[in-house]
């Protein structure tokens, strides 16, 4: 059961006289539920495809479907979580959460309650951005997301800026949360262990022009264990494949 | 045993809390008195120097003979009615400059259009000083009330605007992408993003136009008037009534630095939120 469909999206900019892809005949699928992971070297627009995913960036050729209808603007059915957690400074944890929708709702306040328990920040409620670390801002960032029922949730590189502890502890709390919500996600990173580790599928992309290079499925039951001889093989395979790109990118970049 | 133990834990713990809290209060009144050390010591020698005849009482009258004048002037004279006066002079300009600043910063801010044919005409006028209007505003106004009050608001327009306008630009733009992920109308865009983020820099807007209209007032005051703190000043200066002329630089010193840390009162409540350096 197809969720996000996207039909041969292809992005240019003109540099001077020259067009320049940044994505070229992009078609992927994602199944409801799926948690798609994207890898790809930095500069390879897995960025900018979720931008455009997302309803931020109209700016290309072909066609994104959400739920069969083409996406034209932003909007709560794609939930966005950005590298940074971009919270209103001035909002307490609560309030950044509800943001535009009423605390004095009850329903929103009870599922503000929840999605708080969920993200595990309870006593925090009333806390200051200031007064949060990375990850737990992170968090916040995320359950903001979810109160608003997202159809799809795009992450870009949300753990990039945190310590390895701290990213490790936030995949654990991202994978309960896509357990308990069954929120379909998409996950671009630059972490080959953290795309394996999420994953059911992991897309490995390339560079100039932005292609999808190769598609593997991860077919192992969660929790996964990253110690383990299947989870390695894995690894493994997404490594080589990933370095194929990279020696593909070295010859192109010398003008071979 | 046990209980005893924590009980006198408990009593151990209270009684240092006590001691920490009574040495923070030390410190407090220790820091207090640091900052009293240097006027107390110019005041004394100020004192000293008139006693001993060295400085003119005309020049520079004693701190006492000044604190004398100031009762004085408040039993027998009218400085109360005087103060008020220029109270509202103050009060009054500062509103309809800061309303008028505040509003059309606001509009400015907001609209490409408005910024285009309002800022550049309004950034003319801002360069002509003050003090360069007085005898058109004299002119045109008279001396009366409403030239006064007009001169002030002409001050306290400009802070505010400047300020308003640069705050609204201010805004990250990296929450506008998320008010849009997040569907905010545009409402909810002006009242949950731009103008929180933008009211550091209104308060600070606030605070300097409340500056410039007792810097007005003066000057509204001195180009002629029958009442108000600053005729009183320069009533004196034809007298050679020094102290008058100390009483009245003082008031507003004093009332100038109330109502900025007034608006600073404010400005820690609503700004809580920020993550600054704190020095």
């Amino acid at each position: 059961m197809t969720l996000l469909e996207l039909n041969h999206l292809t992005k240019t900019f003109s540099k001077g006289r020259e067009k320049v892809h940044v994505l070229k005949d992009i078609s992927l699928n994602v199944k409801r539920g799926e948690f798609l992971t994207i890898i790809g070297p930095s500069g390879c627009g897995k960025s900018t495809l979720l931008k455009a995913i997302a309803g931020l960036d109209t700016d290309y050729e072909g066609d994104i479907r959400l739920d069969g209808e083409i996406i034209t603007s932003a909007s709560v059915h794609q939930g966005f979580i950005f590298q940074e957690p971009r919270l209103f400074p001035w909002l307490t944890v609560e309030k950044n959460i509800a943001a535009n929708l009423s605390l004095k709702d009850e329903k929103v306040q009870a599922e503000v309650k929840k999605l708080i328990k969920l993200v595990r920040l309870e006593g925090f409620e009333r806390a200051y951005p200031k007064e949060l670390s990375g990850g737990m801002a992170q968090r916040v960032a995320i359950a903001r997301a979810l109160l608003r029922k997202p159809k799809i949730l795009l992450l870009d590189e949300p753990f990039g800026a945190l310590d390895a502890f701290t990213r490790s502890h936030m995949q654990e709390a991202l994978l309960d949360i896509w357990k308990e919500e069954k929120t379909t996600m998409v996950f671009v990173t630059h972490d080959i262990d953290e795309a394996v580790y999420l994953g059911n599928k992991v897309m490995i992309m390339s560079s100039r022009p932005g292609t999808i290079q190769k598609a593997v499925t991860i077919d192992l039951p969660f929790p996964r264990k990253k110690t383990t001889k299947l989870f390695q093989d894995y690894r493994q395979k997404v490594m080589g494949e990933f370095e194929k790109v990279e020696e593909l990118e070295l010859v192109n970049s010398a003008g071979i | 045993m046990h209980n005893h133990t924590t009980v006198s834990l408990n009593k151990l713990k209270s009684g240092k809390e006590e001691a920490a809290g009574r040495r923070r209060e030390l410190t407090n009144i220790g820091l207090l008195l640091k900052g009293f050390i240097l006027p107390v010591m110019i005041l004394v020698l100020w004192e000293l120097t008139g006693v001993l005849g060295i400085i003119s009482e005309t020049l520079l009258p004693r701190p006492s003979i000044i604190f004398f004048t100031f009762i004085d002037l408040l039993t027998t004279g009218n400085l109360a009615d005087h103060f008020q006066i220029s109270l509202l002079r103050a009060l009054g300009g500062f509103l309809l400059g800061g309303t008028l600043g505040l509003l059309a910063g606001l509009a400015v801010g907001f609209n490409k259009n408005v910024e285009d044919t309002l800022d550049p005409t309004l950034q003319m006028l801002r360069t002509i000083p003050t003090l360069a209007v007085i005898p058109l505003f004299i002119l045109w106004f008279g001396f009366g009330e409403l030239s006064k009050i007009l001169l002030i608001a002409k001050g306290a327009f400009f802070p505010l605007y400047v300020n308003t306008f640069l705050g609204i630009r201010g805004v990250d733009s990296r929450l506008f992408s998320v008010a849009k992920v997040l569907e905010f109308n545009r409402w909810k865009q002006i009242t949950l993003l731009i103008l929180p983020a933008a009211l550091p820099n209104i308060l600070l807007g606030l605070r300097l136009s409340l500056g410039v209209a007792w810097l007005a007032l003066v000057a509204a005051e001195l180009m002629g008037s029958s009442q108000g703190v600053g005729y009183l000043i320069m009533d004196a200066r034809q007298f050679s009534q020094t102290s008058v002329v100390f009483v009245g630089i003082i008031i507003f010193a004093v009332f100038g630095k109330l109502s900025d840390s007034f608006v600073r009162v404010f400005e820690r409540k609503l700004l809580k939120w920020q993550d600054n350096f704190q020095g």
